[in-house]
């Protein structure tokens, strides 16, 4: 076995002998069920979108095409695909071409390592299919949850060179809003998402979720914060409402994607509802166990995982929705302060406090003595911190207005 | 947890009535003074009521009416006065449905129906003539379109019954029929507000309280 | 295999780094840079270091590039440079010299100093396999080198606040932060006139101009 075997292909027990046809098959056809079912669950996940958002404004929503407007997706995607092409006069024309695909090949890459299913409560996650005994995911490369990081941080890419090589005004500043927020939001996730490594102790998915199997879910043994950290920073990550200052309508007219006509701008929109989707996906395997939940029959027992983890994907799919259903847009620098002041802290403050219980666990030190000390010592630095940013700004203020009253009156002071 | 209000308000209304209905398949009643497009009414004796004075195009706010007059045939008169709209052309992609032309109308010749489909593929056929827009000198219903969608009610109330100030301008009109008959129509009654107070008949049922 | 992978990843590494050089748009050669990075990290993953190859995306074209692009939008220096102005004089013909000699050294390390390129892997034996070098890596970092860590660590602080301190231009006192007063008229100096520099005595012509009073009817 080559080195790239052993890595990519990790421990799937599928990859473990020689290659054979069959093997091969069986890959192929798992890239294939992937790519459709990613494919046609952003279809109806895009109905279900408008459906549920018309069902909260008291509307009907889509209703002429297929029962139920379920096939609305499909005429527009057709509608998308013979509309004319248009490439404005000022764009960088290769760089134009070039970012849907930015945008669209790490959306299908991220599913690729989301376990969809696989009995681990008896069976270590294996399926057997065919006669042979595989994962039901595409790859489970060791540092999983570290490939899907990468994937999200490049995602970045497409939205920031799409509106750059625009070459026109509110692209450029959809553009520059998306890399500002993903950026600082990334970080955020990043902390919410090594919290879980701390109590799985592996970066694979597939050893995420096989740790999770007793209904010890991570969204517990984290302690929540973590998690809905995680949602927070996943909704702004995915440029989705209250945070899509990305394509605010009212002042970017629509944002990065303005000058996209055509399939390109299909692609961002199929792109941006398989984020969602995966986003949901890997919630799911971080801090909900994944495919967990108990197995009601025998014949096709491995149908069960993957009903459950399909229901807590759509669980969460109902979330979005009903976020952007709800909460109007943040200000650009209420979303700022928000990623920086609120999540990063939080997160950061969680994760050491869980690395703490960690290391009291392995000393036998007393965890609930370790873990009042850490709040108290963080609550301690966050009182000292906002005690001088506090102090140096009504230090500033009074230099600039001595005559300044400082009692809180309304309108006063920001 | 002021802040978990408004899910809750979101999550409420999913299980409530809709508000909107599935257009082209149901249509809501319209209203009793619905602005849509303009019929040319006639006589009961099948004349028609335009008399080319061109007093619509010059009240029009929007100029999107064009109407020429001629002298009546002798032999043949199409309307009873002595003169008759030869043109008669409304701009439906300028006319915003003010019926500031039925108010200036002094023989009660343009009104406006109930129907409200424009659909047109080139400008030209925004422009209605007087093809489209007289009504039929048969049964005195407005030309049914291809593109419209008929509903029961849609080509009632066309005639000068509609118009919003009181006949002829009067005020103090109450209970008098003021206005011509129509074809296909005969003589409307008052409406609801035009009733003398001291009588209670309400000849037209729910329409205007 | 191996060899297979090796010699397509050179190859964009190779043309992502010339392409670094020749594109004259700053924006290109940063996405060539991306290019490079990416093959980079694939020759990572070849040598089992999977951690260092997601790092390598995460840090590298996640992070700075993604910077470096910030900076280029925001400053709209997005356009190709006008080669034939030498900004610093003499430093082209010092950075050929310097090159040269940089290739050089690389030559002579790979020819004369081992025995050529062989296409074979390295010598060292891999650091475990690619499922623990994550640990691996963890734990050589927290323990043997936790000093250097914590050093780098504190050296980067040191940069951000001193690259805070020098972006922020101080003229006379400290700037304020921005504050909204809402004052009321009678809290204010002066007359209503006095502020906005009108004189009450002026007649404001309020009447309708002639030309749409006496309009035609």
């Amino acid at each position: 076995m080559t080195a790239v075997d052993t890595l990519v292909l990790a421990v799937d027990p599928l990859l473990s002998g020689d290659l054979d046809p069959g093997i091969v098959g069986i890959v192929l056809l798992k890239v294939m069920v992937a790519f459709t079912l990613l494919l046609v669950s952003v279809m109806l996940m895009i109905w279900f979108e408008r459906k549920l958002v018309a069902d909260m404004h008291n509307r009907i929503g889509p209703a002429v095409a297929g029962p139920f407007g379920i096939l609305q997706t499909l005429a527009d995607g057709i509608k998308l695909f013979f509309k004319e092409d248009l490439i404005p006069d000022r764009s960088d024309r290769v760089v134009f071409k070039l970012a849907p695909y930015l945008s669209l090949v790490p959306a299908f890459l991220v599913f690729a390592i989301v376990p969809i299913g696989g009995d681990f409560s008896s069976g270590d996650g294996v399926v057997t299919w065919f006669g042979e005994r595989t994962y039901l995911q595409v790859a489970d490369p060791p540092v999983g949850v570290l490939f899907f990081l990468a994937l999200s941080s490049i995602a970045v890419y497409g939205v920031m060179l799409a509106g750059w090589s625009s070459g026109s005004k509110y692209p450029l500043l959809g553009s520059v809003r998306a890399s500002a927020q993903m950026i600082s939001y990334e970080a955020a996730l990043g902390l919410a998402i090594a919290t879980v490594f701390l109590t799985s102790g592996s970066l694979s998915t597939h050893d995420i979720v096989a740790s999770q199997v007793t209904g010890n879910w991570n969204v517990l043994t984290t302690g929540v914060v973590p998690f809905l950290v995680f949602l927070v920073a996943g909704t702004a990550e995915l440029n989705r409402p209250p945070f899509d200052l990305v394509e605010a309508e009212q002042e970017l007219v629509g944002g990065f994607h303005t000058e996209y006509s055509s399939l390109r701008f299909a692609l961002f929109f199929l792109a941006e509802f398989m984020n969602v989707i995966t986003m949901s996906a890997i919630a799911v395997t971080l801090f909900l166990g994944g495919p967990a939940g108990p197995i009601l029959t025998d014949t096709l027992g491995w149908v069960w995982p993957v009903v459950w983890f399909g229901l807590k994907v759509f669980a969460f799919l109902f979330c979005f929705v009903w976020l952007r259903a709800t909460l109007p847009r943040l200000r650009y620098d209420q979303l700022m302060d928000l990623g920086w002041k609120v999540l990063i802290p939080v997160a950061l403050g969680w994760f050491l406090l869980i690395g703490a219980m960690g290391v009291a666990d392995d000393r036998g030190w007393p965890v609930v003595l370790v873990v009042l000390v850490g709040m108290a010592v963080m609550a301690g630095g966050a009182a000292l911190l906002i005690g001088a940013v506090s102090k140096a700004r009504a230090e500033r203020l009074a230099d600039a207005f001595p005559e300044y009253d400082d009692s809180p009156t309304p309108g006063g002071l920001l | 947890m002021g802040y978990f209000r408004g899910f809750a308000v979101t999550f409420r209304k999913m299980f409530e009535k809709r508000v909107t209905t599935s257009y082209p398949a149901d249509k809501r009643p319209k209203p009793a003074r619905l602005h849509g497009r303009h019929v040319l009414n006639r006589y009961e004796d099948g004349m028609e009521k335009c008399i080319g004075c061109e007093l619509c195009a010059g009240v029009c706010p929007a100029r999107c009416i064009y109407v020429r007059g001629a002298d009546n045939p002798l032999d043949e008169p199409v309307s009873p006065g002595e003169r008759y709209g030869f043109v008669y052309e409304i701009n439906y992609l300028r006319c915003i449905h003010c019926d500031l032309c039925v108010e200036a109308c002094p023989t009660e010749a343009i009104t406006e129906s109930k129907l409200f489909e424009f659909s047109f593929t080139n400008r030209s056929d925004a422009v209605y003539t007087k093809d489209e827009l007289v009504v039929d000198v048969s049964t005195g219903q407005p030309r049914h379109l291809p593109w419209e969608d008929w509903r029961p009610g849609d080509d009632e109330m066309t005639s000068g019954w509609m118009r919003a100030t009181s006949s002829s301008g009067d005020a103090s009109y109450s209970g008098r029929v003021s206005w011509s008959g129509e074809l296909g129509h005969g003589v409307r009654a008052p409406e609801v507000g035009q009733l003398d107070p001291g009588t209670d008949t309400d000849p037209e049922g729910s329409v205007g309280t | 295999m191996d060899a297979t992978v090796f010699l397509i990843s050179a190859a964009i590494v190779l043309v992502g780094a010339l392409g670094v050089l020749v594109a004259r748009n700053p924006v290109h050669a940063a996405l060539f840079l991306v290019q490079t990075l990416f093959g980079v990290a694939v020759l990572f993953v070849l040598q089992d270091a999977t951690f260092l190859a997601a790092v390598q995306v995460i840090v590298y074209a996640g992070a700075v590039v993604i910077l470096f692009l910030f900076v280029i939008m925001l400053l709209g220096v997005d356009r190709a440079e006008d080669l034939g102005v030498e900004p610093i004089v003499g430093q082209r013909p010092l950075a050929a010299v310097i090159g040269a000699s940089l290739l050089g050294l690389l030559l002579t390390l790979l020819l004369v100093a081992t025995d050529g390129p062989t296409g074979a892997l390295g010598q060292t034996a891999p650091l475990g396999d690619g499922a623990d070098n994550t640990r691996r890596l963890g734990e050589a970092l927290f323990t043997d080198y936790v000093f250097a860590v914590e050093l780098t660590a504190l050296l980067l602080t040191v940069a951000v606040v001193g690259a805070v301190v020098l972006a922020r231009t101080v003229k006379g006192a400290l700037q304020p932060l921005p504050v909204v007063v809402v004052a009321t008229a009678e809290e204010l100096p002066g007359t209503t006139e006095e502020r906005f520099g009108v004189d009450s005595d002026t007649e404001i012509d309020t009447a309708f101009p002639e030309s749409i009073e006496g309009g035609d009817a």
